[in-house]
């Protein structure tokens, strides 16, 4: 079974070393894809210090649903059969991979979600994104009848056949609660598991205060569009 | 009064004119694709139009409501302005699509040149 790591990294200097050594100890049947979203500080020459890792240089910055659909691109052309997703700046811990992966290994789902919100994680997060997280948790619920605690968690497995239809379409920002909708229109199978998260250590999270309603906003006006459309938009 | 409204009507079509022969000279320069001026014919030969036929604008304002037929000369050249402008959104929306996957499409070609480089000094070597 081939296995792809994808690490979409933007300004990651300070964190992007210990998240790749972390990967190679804890997952070392993952081949490793950094995707460098046009970063301005030293990412780049950090993670080619690396022999074994693949690194992408988009040549601008595209954000992060941009960069991680590169990810799924290379996935599906590679012909790897399950790929996941860890984030440059160390929030998502290489040891949890193993929980994430296992339910797509077992046939279980087509993508799971890492989730701060399960099991005994103690994760401390910002108001709105608390906020946000609720309503996208109700909007879930109510129209896909799916409860997802986290859905803007960015730690994820996915099997070919998610990858398949993301590396077509995929929000370029924001794209974790959107993907819900987009996968469940084409009716795959979507599981979350509780996982440990690392509160950030260096770098700034992509969601500070002012862009928090810019996220709620656009995000909102996405799900919506995605209910309003047929399930053929998405093709496949 | 009367006057007015006249000189009004002169400058609408001399206004309208003056963009539908400014369109067509960026075209015939090259500066402007067909596909983008068809909007801007559309609203530059409705507008000499309605400032020719002024009745025409008397019964639409009549219709919709508006006093002062030559203001409806404004109403319809700022539909067409949103149009134009809700226009350019899509085609902005379109370049932005094309640019993301031509740069995904660029940085994966990167690090298939880079494999095939090792791999040819690996047959060198």
């Amino acid at each position: 079974m081939k296995k792809l790591a994808i690490v979409p990294a933007y300004n990651e200097e300070k964190n992007i070393e210990g998240v790749i050594r972390g990967i190679q100890k804890e997952a070392p049947d993952h081949d490793i894809l950094v995707i460098n979203d046009g970063s301005k500080d030293r990412t780049s020459e950090i993670v080619r210090k690396f022999e074994s890792v693949k690194i992408v240089d988009l040549p601008m910055n595209l954000g992060i649903g941009g960069a991680v659909q590169t990810g799924f691109i290379y996935c599906w052309e590679k012909g790897y059969d399950i790929c996941i997703q860890v984030d440059g700046d160390g929030q998502h811990k290489p040891s949890e991979i193993k929980k994430i992966e296992e339910p797509i290994i077992n046939g279980e789902a087509d993508m799971v979600i890492g989730s701060r919100f399960l099991g005994s994680s103690t994760y401390k997060t910002t108001f709105f994104r608390r906020m946000g997280i609720k309503i996208f948790y109700l909007a879930n619920r109510l129209f896909l009848r799916e409860k997802i605690k986290d859905s803007t968690s960015g730690f994820r497995a996915y099997n070919r056949k998610a990858v398949e239809i993301l590396r077509r379409y995929y929000p370029d920002d924001y794209p974790e609660p959107e993907a819900i909708f987009i996968l469940k229109k084409k009716g795959l199978r979507i599981k979350e598991v509780g996982v440990e998260m690392e509160e950030r250590k260096g770098g700034r999270s992509s969601i500070t205060f002012f862009r928090a309603i810019y996220y709620m906003v656009k995000v909102s006006i996405g799900i919506a569009i995605h209910i309003l459309r047929k399930e053929e938009f998405y093709g496949g | 009064m009367e006057v007015e409204v006249f000189r009004i009507q002169i400058i609408g079509i001399i206004g309208s004119i003056f963009l539908l022969f400014l369109v067509i000279e960026l075209i015939r320069r090259g500066k402007l694709r067909i596909e983008f001026s068809l909007l801007w014919f559309f609203i530059s030969v409705l507008f000499l139009f309605v400032s020719i036929f002024r009745s025409l604008l008397d019964k639409f304002s009549y219709l919709v409501g508006i006093g002062y037929p030559p203001s409806a000369l404004f109403l319809i050249l700022l539909l067409g302005l949103i149009m134009i402008l809700i226009h350019f959104s899509t085609v902005i929306s379109n370049l932005k699509e094309a640019k993301k996957i031509l740069t995904q499409r660029v940085g994966l070609l990167e690090i298939e040149i880079e494999r095939l480089k090792k791999e040819i000094e690996k047959c060198k070597g």
